[in-house]
């Protein structure tokens, strides 16, 4: 009976990987809805920035901001990737580090750009870090609910350096939620802010600035990039739990595969052992 | 009587919509009190109160920590901030920021290794590929 007992604590074994894997399914499905309640909660604001950024850069065609001129010399980029703090959640993390080296390395070898990184996440900052990227600005634990006051620190560094001339471009690098089955590493251009296409222009009449237009449009657009950054990072922190739940679900299935398997491997061998044992019984009884 | 639409919200949440008759709020340059047909105006609000009129007199009332305020002639949306923002406390965060960053960096070489990323990522990738192609593959054989 060796060989079945053997196979019954390999057994336990797995179904104690099942319930663990089982269990980050479930926890992850149940998140999934918050993160994407919190990503549904920041549009309108995000919308109304845009909507009034936008009408000032055109009310006011004489006063250019710096965050919307693009520079004629790219010598410095800035990278502000946003991965989650955790593993276990498939290739979502790999798949958006492949995305974002190919621009990265593009920069740095051919157009002899220097590249620095912003990190979000724990996971960004360590495979970075280990790659040697100069990283210079870093937040992670985030929690379950980032909060808007958790990208200050890092958007002012990035919009610093940038007004300083040591960020000549700045992209943003995250998951987008599309659904619980499929999220996508995006690459977006964050400054200069990308012009607006909307043709329309509001001649005519141009609003009270209190206190004055240039101040208010400073204002305006910091609070833009932060709340695309922090867009950024509910975005991401839902197409972490989907992508968590989908390889939690499939370890789970591949747990219980495992164990139909050594089940059976378990009867054969415990009849195996039955029939010995019975001929060896006939066989005695035989001899005598 | 004329009306206003006054839509509060600030990045996390939508803290008031709906239709109001005043609303009067606390600008950088002075207490601000709008009434419908007001001409385009945007101001920099100071952290306090905002209360807004109902139609049918009932008052509301919200706290936010400074933020902004467009107005149009019937419509006013405060954009409200999350936290309370002030020059240092901002520049509090980046340099936390920064040290975060320069702690995890302390001992290491510059210049990064593109080669090196290349081939962890292209090893990672194709282990998932083969995960999923064998996952695929055991199903077809039951």
């Amino acid at each position: 009976m060796a060989g079945a007992r053997e196979i019954r604590t390999k057994i336990k074994s797995v179904n104690n990987t099942k319930k663990v894997t089982k269990a980050l399914e479930m926890v992850s499905a149940s998140k999934i809805r918050k993160a994407q309640d919190q990503m549904a909660r920041t549009r309108p604001y995000t919308q109304m920035m845009k909507q009034v950024a936008g009408h000032i850069a055109k009310a006011n065609p004489e006063y250019t901001h710096p965050f919307m001129v693009e520079r004629d010399e790219v010598k410095n980029v800035g990278f502000v990737i946003v991965s989650t703090d955790r593993g276990l959640c498939g290739g979502l993390n790999t798949n958006l580090f492949k995305k974002v080296l190919a621009p990265m390395r593009e920069y740095e070898m051919e157009k002899g750009a220097k590249v620095s990184i912003v990190t979000i996440g724990q996971k960004a900052n360590q495979f970075f870090q280990r790659l040697g990227g100069n990283i210079v600005a870093h937040k992670s634990h985030l929690g379950e609910t980032p909060q808007l006051a958790d990208v200050i620190g890092v958007v002012k560094t990035m919009l610093d350096a940038y007004r300083e001339g040591q960020m000549d471009r700045v992209y943003l690098v995250y998951n987008d939620f599309v659904n619980t089955m499929t999220q996508t590493p995006q690459v977006e251009q964050l400054l200069p802010l990308p012009p607006d296409h909307d043709e329309q222009v509001h001649r005519g009449w141009d609003y009270i600035y209190e206190p004055d237009a240039n101040v208010v449009l400073d204002d305006v657009l910091v609070r833009y990039i932060e709340v695309l950054v922090y867009q950024a990072t509910v975005e991401n922190l839902a197409s972490e739990h989907a992508a968590r739940m989908i390889a939690m679900k499939a370890a789970s299935d591949n747990a219980n595969e495992l164990i139909d398997d050594l089940t059976l491997a378990y009867n054969k061998a415990r009849q195996a052992a039955i029939t010995q044992e019975l001929s060896e019984i006939v066989g005695g009884a035989a001899a005598v | 009587m004329a009306t206003l639409t006054c839509n509060i919200v600030s990045a996390q949440e939508e803290l008031y919509s709906g239709v109001a008759k005043m609303v009067v709020a606390s600008g950088e340059m002075g207490e601000l009190g709008i009434m419908p047909r007001h001409t385009p105006l945007i101001t920099r609000l100071k952290p306090g109160q905002v209360r807004v009129v109902q139609e049918d007199d009932e008052e509301e009332f919200l706290y936010i920590s400074g933020g902004l305020m467009e107005v149009q002639p019937h419509v006013v949306t405060i954009l409200a901030d999350t936290a309370i923002r002030a020059g240092d406390l901002d520049e509090a965060a980046a340099l936390a920021a920064k040290e975060e960053a320069e702690r995890t960096l302390a001992d290491k070489e510059v210049g990064m290794d593109y080669a090196k990323a290349q081939a962890e990522l292209a090893e990672a990738v194709a282990q998932l590929a083969a995960l999923e192609r064998l996952r695929k593959a055991v199903k077809r054989s039951r």
